[in-house]
């Protein structure tokens, strides 16, 4: 290719390169006015939305969550709380050996090679800025030592969580609920801007209803942070205002016992004060621990719980529906009274069944012989199903129910819990929509004694028992008694919620059903007296005995040959003391049997608990350890 | 130099017509707006301006030798310097590979410093000095020893991995083949073979992370807090910076930490965001009009190998500018190509002013012009 002649033209050369420089010249000019093409697109054409991509950018609004309020029983004991707890955690970007670190920390700190195992499984699915836990629940030593050696773990960090305690475990679990973390379906219903710091939120019972109450408001930290999310310089702040302090109406010492003496069988019980509305106890058996759930439940715990066949998640208090039994006969009284088919002086023959004239099929009555001639007080205490058969029958069951939801069956309490069931109180409208059948006046008849379709929650059955005992004036049934928003401010009570009255307003129908469930107690023939024996006060009961099981009309119920869990459900509803009553309570225990026998002594026991003195308590227990003294010295003699 | 007027005044005329004024007023302006500039950059450190200014004395006393040492001793040295400069880069890579990893620095005698920086200088000087003792236009054998002269010091320092000087190193030395006279059939040959060769090196010659910086380029907010990070940053930076700018030492972005490197590599971002696009403009007319009196100084040179020389400072000079605010501007590859003569760092800042001190010192012997011809 060297073809060329060997000597240098200087002024050739010099030309060539002149060329070269000016199109060099243009080249850079075009190339740099591309660049200036590029600024102008930035900082003109988007200026404003660099603008907003840059305030988003320095500013950052650091939630800051409230403190959660706390809960008391009516006499300021604690029922939930919140437990400091220290973790240990790190964010990914921040530690340079990951590796090495954690080797240093297993060496000072309990850190098991699960934990290890576990925290690197979460830094691998997390982001490179979200802090991973690596251990819960340090204690204060562990977090001093920690502390000393901080900065031999560069990217480490201890920080503090509020932990939601039940320190009473299992104790009012159904009514307190817990709360649990905020997951898809709480972020529908929830202000997103109040709960940007908050991890937990009410899932069931009063953590629910009263959420927004207890969980307060947030407050934020607006500060410049880096493009590491590091805080540099604070603009501006609010405090976060706590949430309230709940007393609830709860008696803990009520509950407790309630809790005690249904351990043995499932079952639910309900106290509320008559003359304001107020729950003093809501038991349902078998419980569970609610400080299970604040962190997640593990399956195996979860499953346990679901798969129980005794169900231990549901709160049978109020969502339960059970067949009342006879539990219900003195409201229906009431209703018969105040619609003119009986008056108190008015008695029937009653033989050991009830036959709807024209029809062959027999009602028949607990008791096989009869009551013979009979009034309304008597059918009362003897619980005489033919009486009520008869009553109802002649009402009708538009009348009937129409008075028995005046003593709110079939609807909603409207207690300030979350998930109360209304149970039912059947009408013909109700069998045609569910089951496109008509109502035959059978079914009238079973719903006299609280059997067939009719069903009732322990609450209803409560607070129809309240409100019976105040001669119809309704209250509301509540849970929440009073509120704090302060620890330095009094407690503000909440106001009871009257509602209408009942319609009956000769009150010596009222009169005369309630001596009717005193002689349940304290009459010599009453299928309750031996809960009335050695009463310090006077009070007033009814039992119930729920059939499970439908028994063919040849047949007898016989327990012995029957599986536990078609058993009856033994009942009892009281109020006391008669006059001025206190309170008022509903009973049920699961399967166990005749109201008389189980449910009526354990009403006793709790009535006994909540009405008398210390004094008095403490000298029923003396007789009680004397009886068994003497009893077993006398057992020693033999 | 031979004169008998030897007072001071005459001495001082003389020295002032050895450098070149217009350049040097041009430089004081650019640099007085880069000092600013990096002192809000820097969040006002004043150590690090401290260290700023005594580079720039540096700088400045290394600028005023080079404007003095006459283009023959340059020729002559070139060969040493080069051969110097691939030695050290080879002992880079040895010191790299004995488990450094990334290595660009070396030690020698307690000095600390970058041998690819010398090449930056090294290579376009070692090719101009081939070039001068040959014919130009250059014929093919001429153009491919040249090629193989800037390949190889290239290639050891994509090793180390230093891609932004590797790319600069190579258009220094292209430039001065460029120059030279390479025709303009083979320059088109080379921009269409470089064309196919890209997506080849793209998958095969390029590590993972200089893959990602490339993709990243054509989506930053795809990963804005990996690698589209810095753009998304800087793009952020100069967008909301608007006309006017946000005032200097306003910028909030650049200064609050969001932009990284923003006191080296992405300068040009706390810049546009501070003073805006007429900032922009100024900065762009200053950059413009050093490169167009590089060039005129060098089409001044007073032979091949100064004019050669010349050029190539002026036009590598050039690629400085487009690559960093192209890059941080978002419309190239991110490649630590620092700003030049703004960005902190004694290094570059002392290499480009050695480089300017050479073009002016390139006219120095104007007389000779026309009649100095060698015969080979």
């Amino acid at each position: 290719m060297e073809k060329r002649v060997t000597i240098k033209s200087e002024r050739e050369e010099h030309r060539l390169f002149r060329s070269r420089a000016i199109v060099a010249a243009i080249f850079v000019f075009v190339a740099l006015s591309l660049v200036i093409v590029r600024l102008i697109y930035l900082q003109v054409t988007s200026h404003d939305y660099y603008t907003t991509l840059s305030k988003e950018n320095y500013q950052k609004r650091t939630p800051i969550p409230p403190v959660r309020g706390l809960i008391y029983d009516r006499n300021g004991a604690l029922l939930a709380d919140n437990h400091v707890e220290y973790v240990l955690a790190a964010k990914r970007d921040d530690v340079k050996d990951m590796d090495r670190t954690l080797k240093r920390l297993m060496q000072l700190l309990p850190i098991t090679p699960q934990d290890v195992v576990k925290f690197k499984q979460k830094l691998r699915v997390n982001s490179r800025f979200h802090p991973v836990v690596l251990r819960k629940n340090l204690t204060e030593k562990e977090v001093a030592t920690f502390s000393a050696n901080k900065l031999r773990f560069d990217g480490f960090k201890v920080s503090v969580r509020m932990q939601r305690n039940y320190p009473l475990g299992s104790v009012a679990g159904h009514l307190l609920g817990y709360v649990g973390r905020i997951d898809k379906r709480d972020l529908k219903r929830i202000d997103n801007e109040e709960y940007k710091g908050s991890t937990h939120i009410g899932k069931t019972g009063i953590e629910k209803y009263y959420e927004k109450r207890l969980h307060g408001k947030a407050g934020y930290e607006l500060t410049e942070v880096d493009a590491h999310g590091k805080p540099q310089v604070k603009l501006d702040d609010k405090a976060p205002i706590a949430g309230e302090d709940l007393y609830l109406s709860i008696d803990l010492e009520l509950q407790i016992k309630a809790e005690e003496l249904l351990r043995e069988h499932n079952g639910a019980m309900v106290a509320i004060d008559p003359r304001n509305g107020e729950v003093l106890a809501m038991v349902s058996m078998p419980a569970y621990d609610p400080n299970l759930f604040v962190n997640g439940i593990s399956y195996a715990n979860y499953n346990a719980l679901r798969d129980n066949p005794d169900r231990p998640l549901y709160n049978r208090a109020m969502q339960g529906s059970y067949p009342p039994g006879s539990t219900i006969k003195p409201m229906a009284a009431l209703v018969g009274l105040s619609a003119g088919v009986t008056t108190p002086g008015r008695s029937i023959y009653a033989k050991g069944f009830f036959q709807i004239p024209g029809n062959k099929h027999r009602f028949r009555c607990w008791k096989k012989a009869g009551h013979g001639h009979i009034s309304l007080n008597r059918a009362i205490y003897q619980s005489c199903d033919v009486y009520f058969y008869d009553l109802a029958f002649r009402m009708g069951i538009k009348r009937y129910a129409k008075g028995m939801r005046k003593f709110g069956f079939g609807l909603k309490t409207g207690i300030d819990l979350p998930s109360e069931r209304s149970a039912l109180m059947p009408t013909p409208e109700w069998k045609r929509k569910r089951f496109d059948q008509f109502w035959y006046p059978g079914d009238t008849v079973n719903s006299a004694i609280g059997q067939g379709y009719f069903t009732a929650t322990p609450l209803q059955l409560a607070h129809a028992t309240a409100t019976l005992s105040t001669h119809g004036r309704k209250v509301r049934p509540h849970i929440l008694r009073a509120t704090r928003v302060s620890r330095n401010l009094p407690e503000k009570l909440v106001t009871p919620e009257q509602l209408p009255s009942i319609g009956v307003t000769k009150l010596r129908y009222w009169d005369d059903v309630i001596r009717g469930m005193v002689n349940v107690v304290h009459g010599a023939h009453g299928t309750g007296r031996r809960s009335g024996a050695g009463a310090k006060y006077r009070f007033a009961g009814k039992t119930g005995t729920a059939q499970v099981f439908g028994i063919a009309q040849n047949k007898t119920y016989d327990a012995s040959k029957l599986k536990k869990k078609l058993h009856d459900h033994s009942l009892f509803v009281a109020f006391a003391p008669v006059k001025n009553p206190r309170i008022a309570l509903a009973i049920i225990a699961e399967n166990a049997g005749g109201g008389s026998k189980v449910a009526a002594p354990l009403a006793r026991q709790l009535l006994d608990t909540y009405l008398l003195t210390d004094k008095q308590k403490e000298e029923i227990l003396e007789a009680k350890n004397k009886a068994a003294g003497i009893k077993k010295e006398a057992d020693d003699g033999h | 130099m031979a004169t008998k007027n030897t007072d001071f005044v005459s001495i001082f005329y003389r020295w002032l017509s050895s450098i070149d004024l217009v350049l040097i007023v041009s430089l004081i302006l650019l640099i007085a707006l880069g000092t600013a500039i990096l002192f809000s950059a820097t969040g006002e450190n004043e150590a690090m301006m401290n260290n700023h200014t005594i580079h720039l004395i540096l700088a400045t006393f290394i600028m005023l030798i080079a404007s003095q040492i006459p283009s023959e001793m340059l020729n002559r040295w070139s060969i040493w310097i080069y051969i110097i400069g691939i030695i050290l880069l080879i002992l880079v890579l040895v010191q790299g590979s004995m488990g450094k990893g990334a290595q660009r620095w070396i030690e020698l005698g307690g000095l600390r410093f970058q041998p690819s920086e010398i090449m930056k200088l090294a290579v376009p000087m070692m090719v101009a000095s081939y070039f001068s003792k040959k014919n130009l236009p250059p014929g093919f054998k001429d153009v491919f020893i040249a090629s193989l002269l800037v390949l190889v010091p290239m290639l050891l320092i994509v090793k180390q991995p230093d891609l932004g000087t590797a790319l600069l190193v190579g258009t220094a030395g292209f430039f001065v083949i460029y120059f030279a006279g390479l025709p303009w059939k083979w320059l088109a040959a080379t921009a269409v073979s470089a064309m196919i060769a890209a997506p080849l090196v793209f998958y095969f010659g390029m590590h993972d992370y200089q893959r990602q910086r490339v993709l990243t380029l054509f989506n930053p907010e795809a990963d804005r807090l990996g690698s589209g990070y810095h753009i998304y940053q800087s793009t952020i930076a100069i967008g909301s910076g608007g006309v006017y700018g946000k005032g200097w030492l306003n910028g909030d972005q650049s200064r609050l930490d969001f932009l990284p490197e923003r006191h080296t590599d992405f300068i040009f971002a706390v810049f546009g965001e501070e003073f805006g696009l007429l900032g922009n403009i100024i900065l762009f007319a200053l950059y413009i009009f050093i490169i167009w009196r590089g060039l005129y100084l060098a089409t001044k040179g007073n032979d091949t190998f100064a004019r050669l020389l010349g050029g190539s400072l002026s036009l590598t000079f050039f690629i400085y500018l487009l690559v960093n605010t192209g890059m941080v501007s978002g419309l190239l590859p991110v490649v630590g190509v620092p700003l030049p003569l703004i960005s902190y760092g004694g290094t570059s800042l002392v290499t480009l002013m050695a480089a300017f001190g050479f073009l002016m010192g390139m006219r120095r012997r104007k007389k000779g012009y026309g009649e100095s011809n060698s015969i080979q």
